[in-house]
């Protein structure tokens, strides 16, 4: 690698990474958010949320992410809506994911011993505040680690930005490939930028999960849960 | 205090509560023994509005807490919010909150439900801790607590919404042998220094004679024989009764 | 400026076209993700020196690494190296590739989760390895193995959509190309995305009900 080459790319490649870096904080606030909308609208007793929650969860995940994208960017405007590219971009990343993450929500909460439930009764406790007091905080140790899984899996998805003309680090790695070549070079270091980057991720889920367990009694909760890795897809 | 007319309750084919009558006074200490499956579970669940019943009127301190008619499917009302009010229980598996102190177990519904003002709250809280010998315990979480602590702070988190009746579902099933005793100790104080009305499914049976004003045996959804305690169990009337203590209280 | 029914209707037949291209691509990488999964995770399971631990890290590496870029690496990196395939048969290996890193952890999990009495009554029976894989542990496997399989299978389905950007001409692709020569996007940008739902849902209720049948068993 010539050092014009590196002179020329890496700065690039740093203003992609930024970028992705940036969709992925985004993308996972929203995700978030999302995720307990729909989780907690599953849950709910009445009918007329528990059923648009289900479908916007169902919608939102048996279509393909990369559909939701192109849909948001160049569908929209159909409606007079014209979103910029990474508006779109972290829109889909974050309804996605969130819908997928909405199960983990779900679970989490529902998978909290039947006794807790009797106790809040027993107490006289109505359903808002035994949500908002004893079930949810109660599950927050559970999620913690698939909620690790969903924001790599979103850190994968955001190359993604890159077909809709977000400059995030595949982009600029294909523009500097288009101009300097070097294909293999190019394609493999932000190969490994992402890896690291997932990694990183990977480690701090898990140190928040030391962090935050309530006792052993957590993990197992997960596990009896049978809650899958989010999104096997690797994008 | 507590009455159920005509209670019945099924589960698929099996019937567990089948018309039962029961009533009890207010003051009265009832503990109910018969074997597993026998329904008597089942009544507490029922007060505690933990499960339906099919059919029947169940009332406590007067006001109604059901009213169910064969076919359909009652439904929580204010009324029955307000009955429930006056019923505290404790469960066989303590269900604490595990997030929480043992005293913010205790001031929680209080300040919450009841919307009492936390200092004030968190003052009886202490009395509560203190009552059941947990004074040293306060800011422990109940996964640091042994079994034994964990159901005395339950009764305590329990007492702290002042209930008329107190409800007891096999306290001690599923505490170690050597943490029976602390738990019963605490049951039998309150047993004797106040006039709360006091409903307990036990298996414990010398305490429950101990401490009963009646004691009723249960079996396959009805009341098979109920009296005072030194009736029933030195000279029961039914077989059944007989048959089911000498399993028992001949281990 | 909305839903124009007429070319909705114009358009699906060529959408219907890219369907069954996205169907093919994914029954055929899920096939190759199964078969390198699971033999990715026998040698792993088989601790064998150097090899195991190659095989654990790529699958650490393929599962943190986003399936565009692997597919760019192997669109336009392979020719440069003489190694030059169809758009088509290059999508359908890399996404099985990338697949088989997540079958391999299914298959391990199941593979795991069956009780190490079993290996035990192998070796007193003095069952040679191979019979004892295929006659005791994999069939015990199967059970867990069978609806995770499954989900990764639908996953793919939707997943393969990013493959038109190395110019494989299925679903997505043609939904793009649609869009681009006539200028009316929202038509098959929704349709595409219907009939992705129109697969995907059902094919994941399917597998609910799978994993519950076989579940009590466990």
């Amino acid at each position: 690698m010539s050092s014009d080459f590196v002179s020329y790319a890496t700065p690039l490649l740093l203003q992609g990474l930024l970028v992705t870096l940036l969709v992925t904080v985004l993308g996972t606030i929203l995700a978030v958010v999302t995720a307990f909308a729909a989780g907690l609208g599953r849950l709910s007793q009445h009918r007329f949320v528990r059923w648009p929650a289900a479908v916007f969860v169902e919608v939102f995940r048996g279509t393909s992410l990369v559909v939701q994208m192109f849909w948001f960017f160049f569908a929209l405007p159909a409606f007079g809506i014209q979103l910029e590219p990474l508006a779109a971009a972290v829109l889909a990343l974050g309804l996605n994911e969130g819908a997928y993450a909405a199960e983990i929500v779900r679970g989490s909460i529902s998978s909290r011993t039947a006794g807790q439930n009797e106790a809040c009764i027993a107490l006289g406790m109505g359903r808002a505040l035994r949500m908002r007091r004893i079930l949810i905080p109660q599950s927050i140790p559970a999620m913690l680690p698939p909620f690790g899984n969903v924001m790599v899996d979103l850190l994968k998805n955001t190359s993604l930005v890159s077909l809709v003309t977000v400059s995030d680090l595949a982009f600029r790695a294909g523009f500097v490939r288009n101009q300097l070549g070097h294909t293999t070079e190019v394609f493999l270091i932000i190969l490994v930028i992402y890896f690291v980057l997932s990694q990183v991720i990977a480690f701090f889920t898990k140190w928040l999960e030391r962090r935050f367990a309530l006792d052993r009694q957590s993990r197992s909760v997960t596990k009896a849960a049978g809650m899958q890795p989010v999104g096997a897809g690797g994008t | 205090m507590i009455s159920f007319t005509n209670v019945s309750k099924s589960w698929g084919d099996n019937q567990v509560l089948r018309s039962l009558d029961l009533e009890v006074r207010a003051g009265e200490k009832v503990s109910v023994i018969g074997p597993s499956g026998s329904g008597k579970t089942t009544i507490l669940r029922i007060l505690m509005t933990l499960e339906t019943p099919d059919e029947g009127l169940v009332t406590v301190n007067g006001e109604t807490l059901w009213d169910a008619k064969p076919g359909t499917t009652p439904r929580e009302t204010k009324q029955m919010r307000a009955a429930r009010r006056n019923v505290g229980m404790v469960f066989q598996q303590f269900n604490l909150f595990p997030h929480m102190t043992a005293l913010e177990n205790v001031t929680e519904a209080p300040v919450r439900v009841l919307k009492m003002d936390a200092a004030e709250a968190r003052e009886r809280a202490v009395d509560l801790m203190e009552l059941v010998g947990l004074a040293k315990h306060l800011d422990h979480k109940p996964p640091k607590l042994s079994g034994g602590q964990q159901q005395r702070v339950a009764i305590a988190r329990a007492l702290a919404m002042r209930p008329k009746v107190m409800l007891f579902d096999e306290p001690t099933s599923a505490l170690d042998p050597e943490l029976i005793g602390e738990v019963l100790n605490v049951i039998r104080e309150l047993a004797h220094s106040t006039d709360m009305t006091m409903l307990m499914v036990t298996h414990e049976m010398r305490f429950a004679e101990e401490i009963s004003d009646r004691v009723v045996m249960f079996d396959h959804g009805s009341a098979v024989e109920a009296g005072p305690p030194h009736e029933i169990f030195s000279n029961p009337a039914e077989e059944r009764t007989r048959q089911f203590l000498r399993a028992v209280l001949d281990r | 400026m909305t839903w124009d029914n007429a070319f909705a209707w114009s358009i699906l037949p060529e959408l219907l076209g890219g369907l069954w291209i996205t169907v093919q691509i994914t029954l055929a990488g899920t096939a190759i993700a199964m078969v390198v999964g699971l033999a990715v995770a026998v040698i792993r399971f088989s601790r064998i020196p150097v090899v195991s631990k190659l095989f654990g890290f790529y699958v650490q590496f393929v599962r943190g690494t986003p399936l565009l870029v692997q597919a760019y690496i192997a669109f336009f990196v392979l020719p440069d190296y003489g190694l030059r395939f169809s758009a088509l048969a290059t999508g359908i290996v890399v996404i099985g590739l990338n697949y088989s890193a997540y079958t391999a952890e299914v298959y391990r999990a199941g593979i795991s989760d069956v009780p190490t009495g079993q290996w035990e009554a192998a070796t007193a029976l003095s069952l040679p390895m191979a019979r004892t894989w295929v006659r005791i542990i994999l069939p015990q496997a199967v059970r867990t193995v069978v609806p995770m399989l499954g989900n990764y299978l639908v996953q793919m389905f939707k997943d393969s959509a990013v493959l038109f950007a190395i110019t494989v001409y299925e679903l997505m692709g043609h939904a793009l190309a649609i869009g681009s020569s006539s200028y009316r996007y929202l038509e098959p940008l929704t349709i595409a995305g219907a009939l992705f739902l129109l697969v995907s849902y059902p094919s994941s209720q399917l597998i609910r009900t799978l994993e519950r049948r076989l579940a009590p068993s466990r």
